[in-house]
């Protein structure tokens, strides 16, 4: 893979040049023989166009059922129109509609400020080691719980914190009280982001890891000339390094602050209830899909999508003002 | 905590001091303990022997009286849960399969700068990047094709995924130019160049993106949950949430057992846990050989 990038970056003058010179010549030739000429690329395209076409492109019109009093024996052809009567619940402020806004913000919040640094931390400290087999090693464990499923990795959290599991049959054994965290309502934040650690926070230092062996070595040795101890190293030269892409990444994640842990909330909804576990996907989920309310469901997912889509491009451009990048140009 | 000046550099940072050595040292080990501890407690569960397990109250950190492969027999010779294993195996090999093909030849089409269509098709796989869909429109589509309780509605919508086409794409555009004008040359058709050149070239990349698709379609739960009503169509996830997650117990005419005895639920509870998790901790190393090439030069070209 290496060696493909440095040949197409030695290339690559080479190939704009050529890339221009046969977009001129492009021009001059007509549509018909162009596409006589290039019809079995389209042909190879075409399959996997009309999946995404299909199932990413023409869902969007499915979201008319917002404006509709939908009933699905008669669908979307056939339901009355109801303007914006099911975005109702959504402007008049309907308590369960606002406890799930509430849950979403917080489960949010609290991810933004525990589990987001969290790779950080790890990075800093695997990318300070000294022997890169040991690095190996530590990235081989950690790694391992991202490729899990939702299902088995609240699964393996009963089995270890649940009230017959692991920790509670040895504390048990040993004559102290068992902990109550698996079903109880007031622990359901705190098993949320301590299951959202165990699974991602590995997985997530590979960005980080990536950007911190790209940073310059002669940067470290000035500093060091310069008096600079190890603790003041990380804070002037290694966490500058990392500054562009956490921004990077706390953009994307504020266009996803409106969705927290759909599958594994999904999972855990039973045992809690919906006053302390309801956020705004399962709410749409449990309305349209569970309740029958179709019309009311499509118009929160909408009004969601569309936020998200706006907070985006709000934070993209409050990152170009700040002077970075972001994540695209424009 | 003062860094001490130290003799030797590395790396040019100074030599880290024996506190911070000692204190990364116990954050390693306890950060790869979290990780590994529920594994190893999941496995000697479901090996340890029936009385063993119940003596210990359901659970064993390391089976001492020998192993005992009664959960996994009661479970894999028939039943609720061979038959959810199978399909789980038929949905990620076909699912695999499918998603392979679509994802390398779009892949590939995009790749061919220059050819009519290609700015705007690539476009349209970017843009899709960027929104969902939403749940109530999904499901719309995929009632509407008649898919509902077919297991192809598990397989199908996310048998393309616009990030791994566009990392795909990257590596074929990284391909020298001139083999390919080369063999064109000679006459091959595009489907030559893309079956004869592209892929044997790009290896490395395309089994990268099969594994991911495959742990995706072999771990996939809400889509399976929210189109598949008919529970004798269930993956191994869904049967893993009913049996494992809240706790339904298996009968014995769930099991494929005739006339033995029973296996406590915890054992057989974690050999199911166990048989799900099994096949993806058999293609993490390879997995883990190449990802994070793959992950990166896609994030970083994408």
């Amino acid at each position: 893979m290496a060696e493909a990038d440095t040949a197409s970056r030695v290339r690559d003058p080479v190939r704009v040049d050529a890339d221009s010179e046969v977009r001129s010549q492009e021009r001059k030739r007509s549509l018909l023989s162009r596409l006589r000429r290039d019809y079995p690329v389209l042909l190879l395209a075409i399959p996997g166009l009309l999946v995404l076409l299909a199932f990413q492109y023409y869902p969007l019109w499915g979201n008319v059922i917002a404006f509709q009093d939908y009933q699905p024996f008669l669908g979307t052809a056939k339901s009355l129109w109801s303007g914006f009567e099911n975005f109702s619940i959504i402007f008049n402020g309907d308590p369960e509609f606002l406890n799930a806004v509430r849950n979403t913000l917080i489960l949010t919040a609290i991810q933004t400020v525990i589990v987001f640094p969290a790779p950080i931390v790890v990075a800093l400290v695997l990318h300070s080691l000294l022997s890169n087999k040991l690095r190996q090693i530590v990235q081989t464990i950690i790694y391992l719980p991202h490729f899990m499923s939702w299902v088995i990795v609240v699964a393996v959290f009963q089995q270890v914190l649940g009230g017959t599991g692991m920790i509670n049959n040895w504390l048990r054994g040993h004559g102290y009280d068992p902990i109550h965290v698996i079903g109880n309502v007031e622990a359901f934040r705190a098993l949320l982001t301590s299951q959202v650690l165990w699974k991602d926070t590995g997985w997530a230092t590979i960005l980080f890891l990536a950007v911190l062996s790209q940073i310059d070595r002669a940067l470290y040795e000035a500093s060091a000339v310069d008096g600079a101890g190890r603790w003041r190293q990380t804070w002037h030269v290694t966490l500058p390094g990392l500054k562009p892409i956490i921004i990077l990444l706390l953009i994307l994640k504020l266009g996803d602050s409106l969705t927290v842990g759909f599958e594994q909330i999904v999972l855990q909804q039973q045992a809690v209830g919906v006053d302390a576990s309801e956020v705004l996907d399962t709410y749409v989920y449990n309305n349209g899909i569970l309740g029958g309310n179709w019309g009311v469901a499509a118009a929160v997912g909408l009004v969601k999508s569309a936020v998200a889509l706006a907070l985006v491009l709000s934070a993209n451009k409050i990152a170009h003002r700040f002077g970075e990048e972001g994540v695209y140009r424009g | 905590m003062k860094a001490k000046p130290a003799p030797t550099m590395i790396g040019g940072m100074p030599m880290p001091g024996l506190t911070e050595r000692i204190v990364k040292a116990v954050f390693l080990t306890v950060v790869c303990g979290v990780v590994v501890f529920p594994f190893i407690g999941v496995i000697s569960t479901s090996l340890a022997p029936a009385e063993e397990v119940t003596k210990a109250g359901g659970f064993v950190l390391f089976p001492t009286h020998g192993l005992d492969f009664t959960a996994y027999r009661s479970i894999l010779s028939g039943g609720t849960v061979t038959q959810a294993l199978l399909i789980s195996g038929f949905v990620t090999a076909v699912g695999t399969a499918l998603a392979l093909v679509l994802t390398c030849t779009l892949g590939w089409a995009l790749s061919r700068r220059g050819t009519i269509g290609n700015r705007p098709l690539l476009l349209l796989v970017l843009i899709s990047l960027l929104f969902n869909p939403g749940l109530i429109p999904s499901y719309l589509v995929v009632q509407q094709f008649g898919l509902l309780d077919s297991l192809w509605a598990v397989i199908v919508p996310v048998s393309v995924s616009a990030f791994n086409v566009i990392v795909v794409r990257a590596f074929f555009v990284g391909l020298p130019a001139e083999i390919i004008d080369a063999a064109r040359i000679d006459g091959a058709s595009e489907w030559k160049l893309f079956r004869h050149i592209g892929l044997p070239l790009s290896k490395a990349v395309v089994a990268v993106v099969g594994l991911f698709y495959g742990v995706g379609y072999w771990n996939s739960f809400f889509n399976a949950l929210l189109y598949l009503n008919d529970s004798s169509k269930w993956p191994l996830q869904l049967v893993l949430r009913t049996y494992v997650v809240n706790g339904v117990e298996l009968g014995g005419q769930d099991l494929g057992l005739a006339g033995e005895a029973v296996p406590p639920q915890t054992s057989i509870q974690m050999a199911i846990l166990m048989i799900s998790i099994v096949p993806v901790l058999c293609v993490y190393p390879f997995i883990q050989r190449h990802f994070a090439k793959g992950v990166l030069t896609g994030a970083v070209k994408g």
